[in-house]
């Protein structure tokens, strides 16, 4: 059990697909970031895996409900080394979700620690609580 | 004559396809073994006075992760969180994956135990190792007369 536990927690990375024949400008890999996204009764609460990106690496917009996310990852290969083995590229991580009106898009927190994205999109006032008693007749 | 001989020739074929094939893959550079089914994935750097192991572990604190170095075996270990669990929580997506996980890697050589650096910055692990003097190639100076 603990040995199949071990594996699932390792998910190849994934690349971008290059939309319309457009580049990128930087010279490096790109990663689709894993995402947990989930909702409370007040809030949207999405955590994204940029390993490698702090506060300052990390660009978020908002445009017309898109949310973009931009993580510029910069590793230096340590000097004087040769690479023997490898089980993984380094890139940045890139990444775009389409929310709904219902969230309070001046409201949204966004907190980078430990390669961990985490954001918290407040619910706007009336997407809060619509619940509709039903009355027998 | 014919099937006995036409048979076998086939086989003997293709297995030298194989082999050309695997050569072609070992030629283009070191071990690669991308998409390792084991967490955390390993890039490994070495030369001649020690190794460089960096591995991803976005949204794992420090005091969450042990490593440990005998002679000549490294191990990772730790355990990833989930949230805290909040009532009413309903879940949209969910590719992030939670739980212990241990990784030992098979050093090419003996490590000194008591000078291992490691370093977690931005949920990038570096671990640094010095090779063992007893282990270090040793330089034979050749004499002429």
């Amino acid at each position: 059990m603990a040995k199949k536990d071990k594996k699932a927690l390792e998910i190849p990375k994934q690349e971008v697909i290059k939309a319309d024949e457009m580049e990128r400008t930087r010279d490096r890999r790109c990663y689709i970031p894993k995402t947990d996204i989930y909702e409370t009764e007040d809030e949207f609460i999405l955590i994204t895996d940029v390993p490698g990106a702090d506060q300052d690496s990390v660009d978020i917009t908002l445009e017309k409900n898109v949310l973009s996310i931009n993580a510029f990852v910069d590793s230096e290969i340590p000097d004087g080394y040769d690479r023997i083995y490898s089980e993984y590229e380094g890139g940045d991580f890139q990444r775009s979700f389409r929310f709904s009106d219902e969230i309070d898009q001046n409201k949204i927190k966004a907190v980078v620690s430990n390669g961990e994205l985490r954001l918290h999109m407040p619910k706007a006032e009336p997407a809060k609580a619509k619940k509709i008693t039903v009355k027998a007749a | 004559m014919y099937s006995r001989f036409r048979v076998p020739s086939v086989w003997r074929e293709m297995g030298q396809l194989q082999r050309e094939m695997n050569h072609l893959f070992e030629a283009t550079g070191g071990k690669r073994a991308l998409g390792s089914p084991e967490f955390p994935a390993i890039n490994l750097w070495a030369n001649e006075e020690g190794q460089f192991i960096r591995a991803e572990m976005p949204g794992i604190k420090a005091n969450d992760i042990n490593i440990d170095v005998t002679a000549d075996t490294l191990t990772i270990s730790g355990n990833r969180s989930h949230d805290e669990a909040v009532e009413n929580t309903r879940y949209h997506r969910q590719e992030r994956r939670y739980g212990t996980f241990t990784r030992i890697v098979q050093l090419p050589f003996m490590v000194n135990t008591s000078s291992v650096e490691a370093n977690l910055k931005n949920g990038v692990l570096d671990i640094k190792l010095q090779r063992a003097e007893s282990d270090k190639p040793k330089k034979i100076a050749v004499k002429s007369e």
